[in-house]
C-alpha cells in the first residue's frame, strides 16, 4: 500500500503533460461515429510532415456530442484548449496557429481549461463557460481530459485512494455506513438506496457472493454508461472492488452490452493492467483481500437488463426475469448473494469514499443526493453527455446548458426515462429533477436519457415507437406483457393510419392500467407510460387523428395530403421525376398535378421542389 | 449442409474445437460460446449447434432456446458486410426511418435480408449508444454519425 502512495506521488510530479506540446484528439465510439479518425490521421500526417516534437494521444468524450470531432491543443505551461467541429482541412491551419505561434485559433475554439496557467483572452474557461457552468462533474470529471486506457493516469488524478483508505482503514460496515451517510440511489433506473443493498447482501448467510455490474444499458437514447465505461474504466473496477470488499465477495462480473465493442476492450484493459499492480486479484495491496473480475457480453435482449434476467444470462441461460422475492441479495448469481449496481452507481462510490458521504449527501435534493448523468439528445442544439446536480429544473438543462430547440423550433416534448418512462411538456419544464418528482409527472428517472422533441414530432407516432420497441422485447414470459403489448400497439398502430375509433382511447387507458399492474417485471409494468403520458399531456394530438383524421406534426403517413399549388409551380418537373410512385403528372412548363391514390406520402417531390409549391396538410 | 469446401470447414471444425476447449467445465459459457462460434462461421449452423450441445452434454433444444432468445444470433448465412441502422427513439426523432428506407431502395433489399451478391445484410437496432449524433448507423465495426439520405450512395460505395 506504501508503494501506490508512493508510486502516485511519482507520477504526480511527472506530470503527463511533459515539456512537450501535445495534441488529443477524443476517440470514443461518438468521436470516431463523427470522424474522429480521420483527423487523428490528419494530425499525425502534418506532425510528421513538418518533423515537429509533439505528442499524439487520445481521450473519450468530453461531452459535447454536438461538437464532435474534439482535438485538444496543449502547450507545456499554457492552458488546454478544446477545439470542435475539426476536420481534416482545419489541421494544417490549426498546428500552424496554434502549435508553431503559441497563438490559439479563437473562432474555432470551444473552451479552455487552464489551471494554473493565465487563460487565453476571449475563450470561455471550462468550469464558467455556458455549456458547463451549471454542470458538476463527478463520475463524468475524467472523461475526455484523461487517457482511460492508463492506469499511470486515473492514480495521478486520485485513482486507488479510496481503495486504499477502505482497506488501510475501514472496516466492512464503516464503508456501507459511509455510503449509507451519502444517500446514494441505484442509478440503473429504480432509484434504491444503494448502502441498503449492500447491507442486504452483507447479511445474507453464506461464503460465497458475487457483485455484478449492470452495464447492459438497453434504453434507446442513453449513452452515460457507454460514455464512463470507454472513458473511466478504472472508477467503475474500483467501485466495484469497494462492493466487494464490503459485501463480502471475492468474485464480480460486468455484463456489457455487445453493442459496445470499446466499452469492451477498455474494460478488458482496465482489468488485466489493474490485477497486474496488484489492485485486482489475489491479495490485493497486500491485505489478503481477494477480488476476481469477469466480464459477460450481453447478446442483444433490452430484457436482460432486468437483473433476474441478466443473471440468468451471465449464466447462460435465455435472459427471462423471474418473480422476486427472493432478491438477488439473497440468492442471485448461481443461487448465491448478489450485490447488483448500475455502472454509474459503482462509478460514484470511489468519489463519496475519498471526499466523505456528507460531501456527496450535500449536493442534490432531500431525498435524492448527488449528481446524475444525462445524456441530452433529439432536436435540440447541443446534444451531449452532461452531469448536473440532483434537482436542477428541466428547463435550466434544455434551455440554459442544451441552447434550446434545434433551428429554433417550438418545444413539444421532453422524453425521460426510455421505454419505461414517459413525454412531458411544456409547462412541466420548470419541474426539479428527482426520482420522485418525475414519478409524480408520468415520467420516471430512469437511466438518464432525455429525448427532446419539436413541434415535428407526432406523440402519438412517439407512443407507438415504444410500444413497437417493448412488444419486440417482450420476453413472453407473462401474459399482461406478450399479449397486452400486442393488443396497445394494434390500436396505436390504428390509430396512426387513420382508423382510431374514439373508444381506442378509453380501451387504451383501461389496458394500459391493467398491464401496468399485473406484468412480472419492470418491462412490462412500466411499458405503459409513454401511452399514459402522452393520452394526459397531448390527448388533443390522439384526437386529431381519430376525429379530423389529421397529424398534427405531419408524421404519420397515411393521414398526410400533399398537393401542388398550380399558381406556384413553373412546370419545371422535378417533382415528378422524383417520385417513386409515378403519382405526378402534367406537361412541361405546365402547373403538375399529384394523384392522391397513387400518391405513397414519402415527401420526395417536397424536397426537390425550388418554388415552394406543394404543401403537405 | 454447406459449409464451405472442405478446406475451409476443416479449418472452422478445428477452431470450433478450440473454443469448446477452452471454455471446458467453466459455467455459464454456452453464450460466449455461441459468440465464438458465430464469429467463425459468421452464423449458427444447425450442424455447430448440436455439436455445442454434444459437447456441453446438455439437450438441443437448450442450445436452440438460447440461439433464437438474442438477437445477435443468426440461424442463416449473412452477407459479408453488416449494415445495422438504429431505429432508437433518438434516431427516430431525427429520421431514422426515413434513412432505413434510403438504405433499403439503394440496396433493393428489406429488413434482415441480404443482397442477392451477398455484399450486404440489412439490419435494424435498438440504440448504437451515438445518440448524440443521431440518425446513425453501423457497417461492420464503424459507427456513421450525422447521417442524410443523400450520404447514403457513396457510404455503401466503400464497401
Ligand atoms: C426491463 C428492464 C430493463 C432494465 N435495464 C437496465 C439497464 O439497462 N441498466 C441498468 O443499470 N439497470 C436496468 N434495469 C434495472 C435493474 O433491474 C436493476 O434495478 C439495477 O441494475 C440495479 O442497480 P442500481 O440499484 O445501481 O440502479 C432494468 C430494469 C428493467 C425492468
Ligand atoms: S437512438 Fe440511435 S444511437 Fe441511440
Amino acid at each position: 500500500m506504501q508503494d501506490l502512495k508512493e508510486w502516485r506521488e511519482t507520477l504526480q510530479q511527472q506530470s503527463h503533460r511533459g515539456d512537450r506540446p501535445s495534441l488529443t484528439v477524443g476517440m470514443s465510439t461518438c468521436g470516431q461515429a463523427a470522424g474522429g479518425a480521420k483527423v487523428m490521421a490528419a494530425l499525425e500526417e502534418e506532425i510528421a510532415r513538418r518533423g515537429l516534437q509533439v505528442d499524439i494521444s487520445q481521450t473519450s468524450c468530453i461531452g459535447m456530442c454536438y461538437a464532435e470531432p474534439i482535438v485538444e491543443v496543449a502547450l507545456p505551461g499554457k492552458p488546454r484548449v478544446f477545439y470542435g467541429d475539426v476536420t481534416p482541412e482545419r489541421v494544417p491551419t490549426l498546428v500552424e496557429k496554434h502549435v508553431l505561434q503559441g497563438e490559439p485559433v479563437r473562432e474555432w475554439a470551444l473552451i479552455q481549461l487552464s489551471g494554473e496557467a493565465t487563460p487565453y483572452e476571449g475563450i470561455p474557461v471550462m468550469p464558467g463557460s455556458t455549456y458547463y457552468g451549471r454542470q458538476v462533474r463527478v463520475v463524468t470529471s475524467r472523461l475526455g481530459l484523461t487517457n482511460p486506457e492508463s492506469l499511470e493516469e486515473y492514480i495521478a488524478t486520485g485513482g486507488y485512494e479510496a481503495l486504499e483508505k477502505v482497506l488501510g482503514q475501514m472496516t466492512p460496515e464503516q464503508v456501507i455506513e459511509e455510503i449509507k451517510i451519502s444517500g446514494l440511489r441505484g442509478r440503473g433506473g429504480a432509484g434504491f438506496p444503494t448502502g441498503l443493498k449492500w447491507s442486504f447482501t452483507r447479511q445474507a448467510p453464506g461464503d460465497k457472493k458475487y457483485v455484478v455490474c449492470n452495464a447492459d444499458e438497453g434504453d434507446p437514447g442513453a449513452f452515460m454508461d457507454r460514455s464512463v465505461l470507454e472513458g473511466d474504466p478504472f472508477s467503475v473496477i474500483e467501485g466495484m472492488t469497494i462492493a466487494a470488499y464490503a459485501i463480502g465477495a471475492d468474485e464480480g462480473y460486468i455484463y456489457c452490452r455487445a453493442e459496445y465493442p470499446l466499452a469492451i476492450k477498455r474494460l478488458k484493459m482496465a482489468i488485466a493492467a489493474a490485477g497486474e499492480k496488484g489492485l485486482l486479484g489475489r491479495d490485493i495491496l497486500g491485505t489478503g483481500f481477494n477480488f476476481d473480475l469477469h466480464i459477460k457480453a450481453g447478446a442483444g435482449a433490452f430484457v436482460c437488463g432486468e437483473e433476474t434476467a441478466l443473471l440468468a444470462s451471465i449464466e447462460g441461460r435465455q435472459g427471462m426475469p423471474r418473480v422476486r422475492p427472493p432478491f438477488p441479495a439473497q440468492q442471485g448469481l448461481w443461487g448465491k448473494p448478489t450485490n447488483i449496481n448500475n455502472v454509474e452507481t459503482y462509478a460514484n462510490v470511489p468519489f463519496i469514499i475519498k471526499n466523505g458521504g456528507q460531501w456527496f449527501a450535500s449536493m442534490g435534493t432531500e431525498k435524492s443526493k448527488g449528481t446524475k448523468v444525462f445524456c441530452l439528445t433529439g432536436k435540440i442544439k447541443k446534444t451531449g453527455l452532461i452531469e448536473v446536480p440532483m434537482g436542477i429544473t428541466l428547463r435550466e438543462i434544455i434551455f440554459d446548458i442544451a441552447g434550446g430547440i434545434q433551428d429554433d423550433k417550438q418545444f413539444k416534448a421532453v422524453q425521460i426515462g426510455g421505454p419505461s418512462g414517459g413525454c412531458l411538456p411544456e409547462d412541466k419544464l420548470d419541474l426539479p429533477v428527482d426520482y420522485e418528482s418525475l414519478t409524480a409527472a408520468g415520467a420516471i428517472m430512469g437511466s438518464g436519457g432525455m429525448v427532446v422533441m419539436d413541434e415535428n414530432t407526432c406523440m402519438v407516432d412517439v407512443a407507438r415507437f415504444f410500444l413497437n420497441f417493448t412488444q419486440a422485447e417482450s420476453c413472453g414470459k407473462c401474459t399482461p406483457c406478450r399479449e397486452g403489448t400486442k393488443r396497445m400497439l394494434e390500436i396505436l398502430t390504428r390509430i396512426c393510419e387513420g382508423e382510431g375509433r374514439m373508444e381506442d382511447l378509453d380501451t387504451l387507458e383501461t389496458l394500459a392500467r391493467v398491464v401496468k399492474n399485473t406484468a412480472l417485471c419492470g418491462l412490462g409494468q412500466t411499458c405503459p407510460n409513454p401511452i399514459l403520458s402522452t393520452l394526459q399531456y397531448f390527448r388533443h394530438e390522439y384526437e386529431a387523428h381519430i376525429k379530423d383524421k389529421r397529424c398534427p406534426a405531419h408524421v404519420c403517413q397515411a393521414l398526410l395530403v400533399y398537393t401542388i399549388d398550380a399558381g406556384k409551380c413553373t412546370g419545371c418537373g422535378a417533382c415528378a421525376r422524383a417520385c417513386p410512385a409515378g403519382a405526378i403528372s402534367g406537361e412541361k412548363k405546365q402547373p403538375h398535378r399529384i394523384d392522391p391514390a397513387l400518391c405513397i406520402k414519402c415527401g420526395s417531390c417536397m424536397e426537390k421542389c425550388k418554388f415552394g409549391a406543394i404543401s403537405r396538410l | 449442409m454447406d459449409l464451405g469446401s472442405n478446406n475451409d470447414a476443416n479449418i472452422k471444425a478445428k477452431a470450433l474445437a478450440e473454443v469448446l476447449e477452452r471454455y471446458a467445465g467453466t459455467e455459464g459459457a454456452l453464450i460466449p460460446i455461441l459468440q465464438e462460434a458465430q464469429e467463425i462461421y459468421g452464423y449458427l449452423p444447425g450442424e455447430v449447434m448440436r455439436e455445442i450441445a454434444r459437447k456441453l452434454k446438455i439437450p438441443f433444444s437448450q442450445v436452440y432456446g438460447v440461439a433464437t432468445f438474442y438477437t445477435q444470433f443468426h440461424l442463416k448465412p449473412r452477407g459479408r458486410n453488416i449494415i445495422r441502422v438504429c431505429q432508437g427513439t433518438a434516431c427516430h426523432v431525427r429520421g431514422g426511418a426515413r434513412l432505413l428506407e434510403a438504405i433499403s431502395a439503394a440496396l433493393g433489399i428489406g429488413k434482415n435480408e441480404t443482397t442477392a451478391d451477398g455484399r450486404f445484410t440489412l439490419e435494424t437496432v435498438a440504440c448504437l449508444g451515438s445518440c448524440g449524433l443521431a440518425p446513425v448507423m453501423m457497417i461492420n465495426e464503424e459507427t456513421y454519425g450525422r447521417l442524410a439520405p443523400e450520404k447514403i450512395p457513396a457510404i455503401l460505395e466503400k464497401y
